[in-house]
Formats: structure tokens, C-alpha cells, sequence
């Protein structure tokens, strides 16, 4: 509350300045003087502005952590919040794409104040890696927290929650014996009742990165150009865009990350929608496990508080945090002591790929260049 | 835009162009003070133009294999088809409101710049949210015909050219509305009296001479076209852009995207210098007299016409994506707002505000730089322009690169000459931040400067250091008064802007200096489009305030 008491009195503050000089303003006789004093004011009032306006900014402070964070404000700030609260340890974040961030990082280089970069995909850490931004890090608690196939070989990184990049498929139209895997989509049946986003999100970079691994590239290109060919709408901009369309009866199936199915369905418990877990049985690639990607996060190499940088990964690794990050956006813990929530749960059990995840950023460049020739844009 | 009385004082007639320059003491602090603008501006093109020093073959040839036939065509048909409509809506809605009289062309005259509000990416996320095929409208379509009726994918070419010409046509407006206003009526009765058609008239007088005007303002939209990367990824609509995006983002390559880049800028440049060769030596002058308007009383049917079309391209613009948005924040609940709501707010006026200051008092600087220069000089100035091309995030990227490098010479070598720890003090803070915006957006500032100073004669200049006036007296009681309405449109459309401007805010904000278009980014970016309502609603409202300031400031009637 004496936030709003502050804010209230500048404001009048500001008021009562703006009104003196109006008033001093409309008595000036010249135009000179009437111009100069606008000037003035106006000068004052920028001066005001930008005085006020820096005081809510965060100072950082040497002991404090700084994170650039591709993972959005609100899906990390209740996290940090509990961070400063059990350990005293202030957080601050910047919040962009992992391009910029990582580009502002390796400019910075030495004199970088970040020392924690956090990604939504592994490939943009395993970049990180390459470009040699990332620090590595020896700890116990992650090594036990954190599935070896969710991390870096060589500990640069570390999955924080596990995403899930499934089948959705319209419950009323489409049987569940006719689904199987991702490559099935591919076949006949599903000409024209295939809905795909776009190919420049890196969620569907990733997915056909590992598919690459599994299968190779011919095997890929084939399944990717038939996929295509089976597309109702040309891609969407975004998951939700998919589910929408499948609901519109204007395609029957469709790839997506469990938790935008999970957000969608909260809102919308009626709508005829369910997820289905692909490649589940069968030999080798047909029987791989469900594709996963990881949001992540590395010690950078510039950080002159990796110990405490460290601390905040074990934290986010932990059984707590990692309960909060399932519940902020329905996304699985990588932590195996943590069991999914209950209405995650209901989707049902599956098995994930166990590919090393940084696997997807070594294939991505070839990933891309693939969909680009098979017209998946 | 924003005609003043004190444009009745002094009257307009040619354009005043001090030919040589007499090497004054202020002539060349204002040379070396334009020159650094330059070169300021011109600093982060010059990083991304280096990346052609590495080798991106592979890159290059997969493009050709694959997409750029592709890219290079949308972007023709989206910089074509935006400049077309942009044009035609912005000079039909600037003549209507300008030379007839209709029913609410008062209110009109000032409610068609509101659309410049509106982001682009809003637009477009609003436009899908409510035409989609899963949207209200084709759902109850369906309800109403059964399995009768065909869904229709509206993500097309046309619809993703209109969303961005409805948000871009209030430059054209705002220019050519301007530009129509200080035509004095005498050179159209002229026109009337030795014969010519209504139509003739505005075809053959008003529209040659706004032509600077109109010109300015589409160069503007086209720039933004081009730049746009939110609004046709909604529409998953691939562009030059969109590629220099996937490049950087995809291919982990920021040199080819830097080289994609500066081919951009130099097709923009290229169309600039075309432009402004095939109007030669033509120059326009304006008639010098100013007096009461005459306004064409439009027919019972006309003025229905007439307001019929306002009112639709207002509505489609504007009226109907804000009643979408309060629909979806109500829906939404409006929990969410807090004190840190209220910091958003404040943070993005502060940042609009300083950075409109900031950008207007250099481009004037600037135009009064090239009234003084040759023509040679007068292009070099130009250049200072040409960063409102480049996409958002590689321009933001540039500046951080050379803010970065400032940074680790000049000032490291500072703080080891102190003998203190270096640390950086440019990236991250209100400085660079406000560079980035400067740079992006003096194009957007020197075309309202420019042009009101333009019409201002040397004689005035001259009559008034005849009379023994300084230089400060004569900027601060002939030019300012007399430049108002330029500097006001000026400081309008960067304010606006600004507030809108999205990847540089990301990338070279301080901590915790969230702006409204931050936060609907974060919204946007994992797909809760209800959830951004509120933000762009906000940034909406808040984007209001300098136009309606702006238009009570200036005696526009």
C-alpha cells in the first residue's frame, strides 16, 4: 500500500509542478520566453520521468544472480520469487528469444553479468555449448536429479522440465487402434486430415531432428514430404491454432505439446479432443518412446557466482520447484521422485524417447534444411 | 499534419533551400553534429554489413534450392499490395475529411489516425481470433448452415495485406491530410476557374503536389511491411523476414541472417533513390496565401457515402479489434491487473515519451543540417534513415553489438585507466535502449520535421537576422512556433512506435524494465492470446493519450 501512497504523491507532485508552470507559462509575454519555458517543461517533466521511472527498475546487486531467460516471465518469476524467499539469494532476469539472448551473450563475453541461460528446447543450449558460452558444472544433486539423457554429456546444461510433443487426434472421429506412431501419419489414410504447425518452431525442429537420429535422413524426408502431402490447412502459427482446427472438424489429427492440449482442455472440458501417446510398441524406431524436448538451463562461463548459480539449478531441480514448474504449465519434472499431476496423469503413462535431447540440436540445421526441401514450411 | 494560425502569420512559398553553405561557426558545429548523427545511425548497418566478410555459401545455395523464389515473391506482393492499399485508403480518407463536408467528418478527421495505435501483430492475432475457422464467426456460420457450409482458411495473401494496410494507411493519412490542408484553396479555384473537373482537379493539382506528402507516408508503411515479423507469422505467411528469423533462430546462423538483412536495406535504398530521382527537379511550391477553407458540401447520398466508407475502414480498423479485445479480457477476468500492471504502463509511456524527445530533437537537428547542405551531403544525411527497414531484432541486435564494443574498449579502457574492475555500463541500460529507439525511428521523425521546414522561406530566416535576431532567438521565436505542427506529428508517430516496438525493448531493456509490449510478447509467445488482451488493449488506450494530445494541441479544424 505505500507503493500506491508513494505513486499517488509524485503524481500530484508532478501536477502541482505542471500546473505552476502552465500558469507562469500563459502569463509570459513574449513568445521567446513562451517557447523557452515550454522547453523547459518539457525538459523537467523528462527529467521527472525518467528519475521515477528508474527507481522501479532492479539495481543488480554483485551477490545477486542474473538469468537471460527464453522461458517466459510468468512461468519462471514465481520460482525465482521462492528462490530469493528460502535462500536469500535475489534473482533478476531478462526475458527474450534464445537468439538474441545467446548473440548478447557471447558479445558480452567476459564482462556478461548473465549467469544462468535458461531455453524452452536443448537445442539452443547445445548451441550455447558450441559457441563455448556455457561453463561446465560437477554436481551431485543434478546428476541424481536430472535423467542423464535430459542433460548435457558433458554437464553444460540441464533439463528442468520435460515437454512432451505428441498426437492429438479428434476423440469422435478418429479410433485409437488406428493410431500408432508419428511416421504412420505419413500413410494414406490420414490424406487430407493431418494438421501441422508451422516448421519454424523449434518444437517441430526437434521432433523431426530426432526423427533424423532414429530413422535417417531418406526415411525422414519421405515420412516429412508425406506428411505434408496429407496436410488439410497449409501449417498453423501455433499449437492452439492445431486443436482449434481439429475441434472445427477441419482435420482429425494432429502433433502437439501435452500442455497446450492441457490448457486448452481446462478451459474447454467439452470439446471432443484426447491425446495419444505414438510409438509405443514395436522394434527399434516404430517402438522409441513418445518425443520429448526439455526447457533447460546452463551455468554461463562469464559467471563469477557459479557456486551460487549452481544452488539455483540444484533448487530448480529439487522435488519442490520441480512440483511448482509442473503445476505453473502442466509440463513433466524431470525429477522421477515427482509424479505428474493428477489430471496429467489421466492422459496416461508412456515412454519416452531416451535419445540424448542435445542430440536434436546437433540434427537441427539438417532438420530444417530437410522440411524446407520437402516443401514443409 | 496539425496546420497552426501562426502558419498565417508566415506564409509558405517556396522551398527554401539555403544553397551555399557560408562557413559559419554554426554551420559547422551543426555539420559535425549531423555528422555524428550519421555515423551513429549508421553504426549498427555497418555491423550487420560486415557479416559479408564470412563465408555462408552453403547457407546461400539452400536458399536458392529451396525458398527464396518463394520469399522474394511474397515480399513484391506484400510491399505492392500494402503500398496500393495503403495508398488508396490513406489519400481517400485524407481528401474526404480534408475538402467535404459530411456528417461526423469532424469526429472522423481525427478518430481515422486511432488504427496507428494499434500494433500490427495485435491486428493480425485479433483478425485471425475472430475470422478463423474456428472463430466465432465461421463456428456460427456453421451452427446456422450445418454441414452445409464450407470453412474457409482466411489466412491468404489478401487478408494478411489488408491486416497490415489497416494498420499502416494513418501514415498516409496523416501526411497527405497535412499536405492537403496547407494547400491553399486559390490554386484549386484555379484550377476550377480555367475549367477543370472536380475530378481533373484533384487528379491533376492537389494530388502532384501532396505527392512528397503521399510518398513519405508509403515509404513508411512499405518500410514497416518489410520489417514486419509478428503479424505474418501469425498468418505463418513466409517473408524476406521471416527467413532472416529462421536463419538466425533455425540455422544458429546470424551471419547469413545479417547478409539476408542488409540485402533488404539495400532494395530499400535502391527504391528510395528511384523514387526520388523520377520526381527530378520538380519541387512543389505552395501558394502563399491561407484562408477560411472552403468545404465541398457533399449530396444527401454522397455524404452517406462518404461516411458510410470512414465509419467502415474505422470499424474493421479499429472499433471492431478493441470490442474483441475488451470481449476477451472480460472473459479473462480482470484479476490480473496489479501494481506491477501499473509499472508496465508507466515504464512505456516513460520509455514513448523520452524516446520521442530524444528522436525528434536530433531529426531536427538533422533537417536543419541538410537545409544547409549540397545535395551530395543532403543523401549521406539521408542514410541516417534506413535502420526503420531492418528488422526489428537484427537492428537491436546491431546496436548491441555496437554498444558491446563501446563497452569493452573505450569504456574498459576507462575504468583500467581508474583502476577498477571493468563493467559494462551501456548494454542494459536506459541509454542503449533509447539509442536503439532513436536509430530505428528517426526515418519515422524526419518526414513531419522535414517537410514543415521545407515550407518555411529564407527571407523569414533572413528578414529576421536583419533585424539583429541570434541564432538561439531565431530558433527559439521563428522556427519552433513556426515548426510546431511537424515536431508534434513527429513526436506522435515516434511515441506510438515506440510504445509498440518489440524486439529491441527485449533486448536491450535494464532489469525489470517490462513494457506492455513485453508482456504481450510473453503472452503471445506460449500461445495465450486471451491473456494479451488486456496488455494490447492497454498499449491501445495508452497510444491514444499523444494523439489525442497532439490533435487538442493543434487547430486542425
Amino acid at each position: 500500500m505505500s507503493f500506491i501512497n508513494t505513486i499517488s504523491e509524485l503524481m500530484q507532485s508532478i501536477i502541482r509542478i505542471v500546473k505552476n508552470c502552465i500558469t507562469q507559462l500563459s502569463t509570459a509575454k513574449t513568445t521567446t520566453l513562451r517557447y523557452a519555458s515550454h522547453f523547459a517543461v518539457t525538459l523537467l517533466m523528462a527529467l521527472i520521468i525518467l528519475a521515477t521511472g528508474g527507481c522501479g527498475g532492479s539495481t543488480v546487486a554483485p551477490e545477486d544472480l542474473v538469468v537471460y531467460s527464453a522461458r517466459k516471465e510468468h512461468l519462471i518469476k514465481p520460482l525465482f520469487d521462492q528462490f530469493t524467499v528460502e535462500t536469500g539469494i535475489r534473482v533478476h532476469y531478462v526475458t527474450d528469444e534464445a537468439g538474441p539472448l545467446l548473440a548478447r551473450l557471447k558479445a558480452e563475453g567476459e564482462q556478461s553479468q548473465a549467469d544462468i541461460l535458461m531455453t524452452v528446447d536443448a537445442g539452443n543450449l547445445w548451441q550455447a555449448t558450441e559457441q563455448g558460452v556455457l561453463a561446465t558444472v560437477e554436481s551431485t544433486v543434478l546428476e541424481k536429479n536430472v535423467p542423464s539423457h535430459l542433460r548435457d554429456a558433458n554437464n553444460h546444461w540441464f533439463g528442468l522440465t520435460i515437454r512432451a510433443r505428441t498426437i492429438v487426434y479428434a476423440s469422435d472421429r478418429v479410433k485409437v487402434d488406428e493410431l500408432s506412431t508419428y511416421e504412420d501419419l505419413a500413410g494414406q489414410q490420414w490424406a487430407g486430415r493431418l494438421c501441422l504447425r508451422t516448421s519454424k518452431k523449434v518444437y517441430n525442429q526437434s521432433l523431426v531432428a530426432l526423427m533424423i537420429a532414429a530413422l535417417g535422413e531418406q526415411q525422414t524426408q519421405r515420412v516429412v514430404t508425406a506428411w505434408v502431402n496429407n496436410l488439410a490447412l497449409p501449417p498453423l502459427s501455433n499449437d492452439v491454432k492445431v486443436m482449434e482446427a481439429i475441434v472445427a472438424g477441419q482435420c482429425d489429427v494432429g502433433i502437439v505439446n501435452s500442455y497446450y492440449f492441457g490448457r486448452l482442455m481446462r478451459q474447454y472440458p467439452e470439446y471432443h479432443l484426447a491425446l495419444y501417446w505414438p510409438n509405443q510398441h514395436g522394434e527399434q524406431a516404430a517402438g522409441r518412446g513418445v518425443h520429448v524436448n526439455v526447457s533447460a538451463a546452463g551455468v554461463t562461463r562469464a559467471s563469477r557466482k557459479q557456486d551460487k548459480a549452481v544452488a539455483l539449478l540444484e533448487w530448480l531441480s529439487d522435488i519442490k520447484a520441480q512440483q511448482m514448474l509442473m503445476e505453473l504449465n502442466q509440463e513433466f519434472a524431470v525429477n522421477p521422485q515427482v509424479k505428474p499431476l493428477p489430471e496429467m496423469a489421466a492422459w496416461g503413462q508412456f515412454k519416452a524417447d531416451s535419445i540424448n535431447v542435445g542430440e536434436a540440436g546437433r540434427l537441427q540445421v539438417q532438420a530444417i534444411k530437410l522440411m524446407d526441401r520437402a516443401g514443409y514450411h | 499534419m496539425l496546420q497552426t494560425n501562426q502558419q498565417n502569420l508566415i506564409s509558405p512559398s517556396t522551398i527554401a533551400v539555403d544553397g551555399g553553405s557560408r562557413p559559419s561557426k554554426l554551420n559547422i558545429l551543426i555539420t559535425i553534429a549531423c555528422t555524428a548523427i550519421v555515423i551513429t545511425a549508421l553504426m549498427p548497418i555497418l555491423v550487420i554489413a560486415l557479416s559479408w566478410t564470412s563465408d555462408q555459401t552453403s547457407v546461400w545455395q539452400h536458399l536458392i534450392a529451396t525458398q527464396l523464389s518463394t520469399l522474394l515473391r511474397n515480399s513484391v506482393v506484400l510491399v505492392v499490395g500494402v503500398a496500393f492499399v495503403v495508398v488508396i485508403l490513406g489519400v481517400s480518407l485524407a481528401w474526404l475529411t480534408v475538402m467535404c463536408e459530411f456528417p461526423g467528418r469532424r469526429w472522423l478527421d481525427w478518430a481515422l489516425m486511432l488504427p496507428m495505435a494499434m500494433p500490427a501483430y495485435v491486428l493480425a492475432f485479433v483478425v485471425l481470433g475472430i475470422f478463423d475457422i474456428a472463430g466465432p464467426l465461421q463456428q456460427s456460420l456453421h451452427a446456422w448452415f450445418g454441414d452445409a457450409y464450407q470453412h474457409v482458411d482466411v489466412r491468404g495473401e489478401p487478408v494478411v495485406i489488408m491486416v497490415l494496410a489497416l494498420v499502416f494507411y494513418p501514415y498516409v493519412y496523416m501526411l497527405a491530410r497535412s499536405a492537403f490542408l496547407s494547400q491553399s484553396s486559390d490554386v484549386l479555384e484555379a484550377a476550377r476557374v480555367l475549367g477543370m473537373g472536380r475530378s481533373a482537379t484533384f487528379f491533376r493539382v492537389a494530388l502532384p503536389m501532396a505527392r512528397p506528402a503521399i510518398v513519405a507516408g508509403t515509404a513508411l508503411a512499405v518500410m514497416e511491411t518489410l520489417a514486419d515479423f509478428g503479424a505474418v507469422s501469425v498468418f505463418n505467411y513466409d517473408t524476406f523476414t521471416t527467413a532472416i528469423y529462421k536463419s538466425w533462430f533455425g540455422l544458429f546462423n546470424i551471419h547469413a541472417a545479417s547478409q539476408l538483412a542488409s540485402l533488404l536495406l539495400l532494395f530499400v535504398a535502391l527504391g528510395l533513390l528511384a523514387e526520388r530521382s523520377s520526381r527530378g527537379r520538380a519541387s512543389y511550391h505552395q501558394s502563399a496565401r491561407l484562408q477560411h477553407r472552403y468545404r465541398h458540401k457533399l449530396s444527401m447520398i454522397q455524404a452517406m457515402l462518404a461516411c458510410g466508407y470512414c465509419l467502415t475502414v474505422l470499424a474493421v480498423a479499429f472499433i471492431i479489434p478493441v470490442s474483441q479485445l475488451m470481449y476477451w479480457i472480460i472473459q479473462e477476468g480482470i484479476a490480473t491487473i496489479d501494481l506491477r500492471y501499473l509499472n508496465l504502463l508507466w515504464r512505456t509511456l516513460t520509455l514513448g515519451a523520452l524516446a520521442a524527445l530524444l528522436t525528434v530533437s536530433l531529426a531536427l537537428l538533422l533537417a536543419f543540417g541538410k537545409r544547409r547542405a549540397t545535395a551530395k551531403v543532403r543523401v549521406f544525411y539521408s542514410t541516417a534513415s534506413l535502420g526503420y527497414a531492418l528488422p526489428g531484432s537484427v537492428l537491436a541486435v546491431g546496436v548491441m553489438l555496437s554498444f558491446v564494443f563501446i563497452d569493452q574498449t573505450l569504456i574498459a579502457a576507462v575504468f583500467a585507466w581508474l583502476d577498477m574492475p571493468a563493467r559494462q555500463m551501456l548494454v542494459g541500460s536506459v541509454l542503449a535502449l533509447l539509442a536503439a529507439y532513436w536509430v530505428r525511428f528517426l526515418a519515422v521523425a524526419a518526414g513531419p520535421v522535414e517537410s514543415s521546414l521545407e515550407r518555411i522561406r529564407n527571407s523569414v530566416s533572413e528578414a529576421a537576422k536583419s533585424l539583429g535576431a541570434g541564432p538561439v532567438r531565431l530558433l527559439w521565436s521563428i522556427y519552433l512556433p513556426m515548426l510546431r505542427p511537424g515536431i508534434l506529428t513527429a513526436a506522435v508517430l515516434v511515441f506510438v512506435d515506440v510504445m509498440k516496438e518489440m524486439p529491441a525493448t527485449l533486448l536491450l531493456r535494464p532489469f525489470g524494465w517490462d513494457t506492455l509490449a513485453v508482456r504481450i510478447y510473453e503472452m503471445t509467445s506460449e500461445g495465450e492470446w486471451y491473456r494479451a488482451a488486456l496488455p494490447a488493449l492497454t498499449l491501445v488506450l495508452a497510444g491514444l493519450v499523444p494523439v489525442v494530445v497532439a490533435v487538442k494541441k493543434s487547430d486542425i479544424r
